[in-house]
């Protein structure tokens, strides 16, 4: 007779802006059965635009989540735009694109480290984070701020950059490509790796077209989606690069699909660095008209979605926001039946960065009994342990 | 600038035009037809058939969908990405007032599971044959009826009260009973 | 009581609470844990329970769904301990105000189950590292002080 438990996980765990909570239905190691809450994160973002001006808004968006805080306010941005058919100048259509591809590198550098924590490798954790120091240098010099970098404003950018400032990003980002070579070898040569996240987690095409999944986690199963290719944003048909994918659909990857992504975006700044434009930053806009609106942008997890109605008036009617998080979070019930439960931790993450992994809370319960079994650490620690016996097995 | 446009004003063009084509007389009105979006109201009755031959067109997914509060309903809006195209087919249908019902598209997409519970929590939209219709956004606590995006709730007036708070420590339960 | 406070001076630990941020201080957070400010130096280090903690860093709005959460945690943590609010949404929901999710204010939530509790504020949005840094030493002070 097979004995079935719930594994709680959660919900302090936020991965993106909403925190969850997860219920694993095991039976011996075998996850069978997945559900998750979400709320813990839910802001009422939405209903909070509506009584803001259209000016105002940006800065309310940049906090729907603080590593896609350039992501989130060019959406939105762009989706004004449209409604108001503002020509942007070039120099702002530049200056984005590096801000956007600085933020891209930050978040996957940051996502290779916690997956490294996940899998007990914590040199992988410190390196990846101590390297990505240069980058929000890079992001501190560009817009004065290591997060939140209130960037964006309808029309154009609301700061313009220095030719020093140009060089000094230049130059943190040509440091920043020996490291990731270094960081790309030690994951993708790994043979400890390999087994640990080869054919792990694997989203089938099929089900990443059913789930609508975006980003990392669809090009990891060899989907070439990228909006900055398919509908072009910002300066992204004016320099040369490439859309990364990754067959197979497994945990690997996405991980190699993330680092090499980092090499494109060091490709983009240093062309956009080059190339830039002289002139004007910023398009007056005088009022927006009724009409709707739809933004895109390629954020670092995948696509964000903002759709925005006016009617003339200076505040949005309506203003919906679609992370990418909320399309490939429920990835996971298609990705994560038929794990064990070591691996779970990881494929979770595989999805998306959990920054504040560390400090979620877990219990699990037994379902009949309803008496503790693992806690956050004691999961960790499963994960970390298997790594160590494949370790020894090589 | 008030410009009505009555349909046959927009002529069907390009990549957007060959989609609302494909949907036949499912379409009741279209509002924009341009090189890379498109929006149109189609029939209610209608919303699974369109949203199978949808899902049946190459390169496209379900982005998102949108619920707005309008004079007759609730306009529910569904977003569908073309890749690579790079164009966006905007869909409304009308929930009409009182019941607020349209056909839900769950088990025909599952991108539309998340954002049809995210609708029904903040909008009171229904949707008829929902495989799991349980709350997703908002809290536990929150009372059943009370719709935060609708334009009469004002956000700081009409909040709910907060549940009563567990006041003394001792009272904790701390879930590591046994051992 | 003394010697618990003797002992709580050195070697904080601490725990993280997300109650609805939007990860900006929580990358900050973690940012501390990493070479470049390295708050080991200080003997601190995140645990993986309240249990362990003597330190709280909550981040965020406390959502309305958190709020109970949260004080499950402030309650299961070991006492004495400190709660360090981090950010302007902890300190006091900075622009969220007026949103509709909204639970008290982390510091009022936390009043809420023990009116003693200590709490430190770290203002910013989000706040630096060093500020921070700066918080848990002026915490590490004022144990002394009790």
């Amino acid at each position: 007779m097979s004995h079935r438990t719930v594994v709680n996980i959660g919900p302090f765990h936020p991965l993106q802006e909403e925190a969850e909570f997860y219920q694993l239905y095991v039976e011996g190691e075998t996850v069978v059965d997945m559900d998750v809450r979400i709320s813990y994160n839910h802001r009422g973002i939405e209903k909070l635009d509506e009584s803001k001006t259209f000016d105002q808004v940006p800065f309310v968006v940049e906090r729907v989540c603080g590593i896609c805080s350039a992501s989130h306010p060019l959406a939105y941005v762009q989706a004004v735009e449209e409604i108001a058919h503002v020509q942007v100048p070039e120099r702002a259509l530049y200056l984005r694109t590096i801000v956007n591809e600085l933020e891209r590198i930050q978040s996957h550098m940051l996502w290779v480290g916690l997956a490294g924590h996940f899998l007990g490798y914590n040199t992988v954790f410190m390196w990846a984070w101590k390297y990505r120091e240069p980058c929000t240098d890079a992001l501190e010099i560009a817009t004065g701020s290591r997060v939140s970098y209130a960037n964006c404003k309808i029309g154009g950018v609301r700061r313009d950059m220095t030719n020093e400032q140009l060089k000094a990003i230049d130059q943190a980002v040509t440091e920043q490509q020996e490291p990731l070579e270094m960081l790309t070898k030690a994951v993708l040569d790994d043979p400890v790796l390999h087994a640990r996240l080869k054919n792990v987690g694997v989203l089938t095409p099929e089900d990443a077209k059913s789930y609508g999944a975006l980003g990392p986690t669809v090009r990891g199963s060899g989907i070439p989606i990228d909006v900055r290719r398919d509908d072009p944003y910002a300066a992204y048909d004016r320099v040369d690069w490439e859309v990364i994918t990754a067959p197979g659909g497994d945990v690997f990857g996405k991980a190699v699909v993330r680092l090499l992504e980092c090499f494109e975006a060091i490709k983009i700044i240093k062309q956009c660095v080059k190339d830039i434009p002289g002139g004007e930053i910023d398009a007056k806009v005088e009022a927006i008209p009724p009409g709707e609106g739809i933004g895109r942008v390629e954020a670092p997890r995948g696509e964000t979605f903002h759709y925005v109605r006016s009617d003339g008036s200076n505040r949005p009617v309506r203003h919906k926001i679609r992370a990418p998080s909320f399309n490939n979070v429920p990835t996971f019930k298609a990705s994560c039946i038929g794990l064990q439960i070591p691996d779970v931790a990881i494929t979770l993450a595989s999805v998306d960065p959990c920054y504040s992994c560390t400090e979620r809370m877990c219990v699990a319960v037994d379902a009949q009994s309803r008496k503790p079994m693992y806690n956050f650490a004691e999961l960790v620690k499963l994960s970390q342990q298997k790594t160590q016996r494949l370790l020894k097995q090589w | 600038m008030t410009v009505v446009q009555t349909e046959t004003e927009i002529p069907l063009e390009g990549f957007v035009g060959e989609v609302f084509k494909q949907l036949g007389d499912a379409v009741l009105e279209v509002h924009q037809c341009e090189a890379r979006r498109g929006i149109v109201r189609i029939d209610p009755r209608r919303t699974v058939e369109v949203a199978k031959k949808m899902m049946a067109m190459q390169g496209s997914r379900l982005a998102t969908a949108t619920g707005i509060e309008v004079r007759d309903g609730i306009d529910v809006l569904y977003h569908w990405a073309f890749e690579p195209a790079g164009a966006v087919v905007t869909l409304k249908v009308l929930a009409r007032r009182p019941e607020l019902e349209v056909d839900s598209i769950a088990d025909v997409v599952f991108a539309g599971n998340w954002i049809e519970r995210e609708m029904h929590d903040l909008l009171g939209a229904n949707f008829r044959s929902h495989p799991d219709m349980r709350r997703l956004i908002l809290d536990d606590s929150w009372p059943e009826g009370v719709y935060p995006l609708r334009k009469d709730f004002d956000q700081v007036e009409d909040r709910p009260p907060l549940p009563p708070t567990q006041s003394s420590p001792d009272v904790a339960t701390d879930g590591r009973e046994g051992k | 009581m003394a010697l618990k406070m003797w002992a709580l001076r050195k070697s904080l630990w601490v725990y993280h609470v997300n109650a609805g941020a939007c990860n900006n201080c929580d990358i900050e957070v973690l940012e501390l844990l990493t070479p470049r400010y390295d708050i080991e130096r200080f003997g601190m280090i995140l645990v993986g329970s309240p249990r362990h903690a003597d330190v709280l860093a909550v981040t965020g709005v406390c959502t309305r769904q958190a709020m109970p959460r949260l004080q499950e945690v402030y309650m299961q943590t070991a006492k004495p301990c400190v709660v360090l609010a981090i950010g302007a949404c902890a300190n006091a929901q900075g622009i969220f105000t007026e949103a509709y999710h909204m639970g008290l204010p982390v510091d009022e939530a936390i009043k809420a189950v023990d009116p003693n509790a200590i709490i430190i504020y770290v203002p910013g949005c989000p706040p630096k590292p060093e500020s921070m840094i700066d918080a848990a030493v002026k915490g590490m002070e004022l144990l002394k002080t009790l």
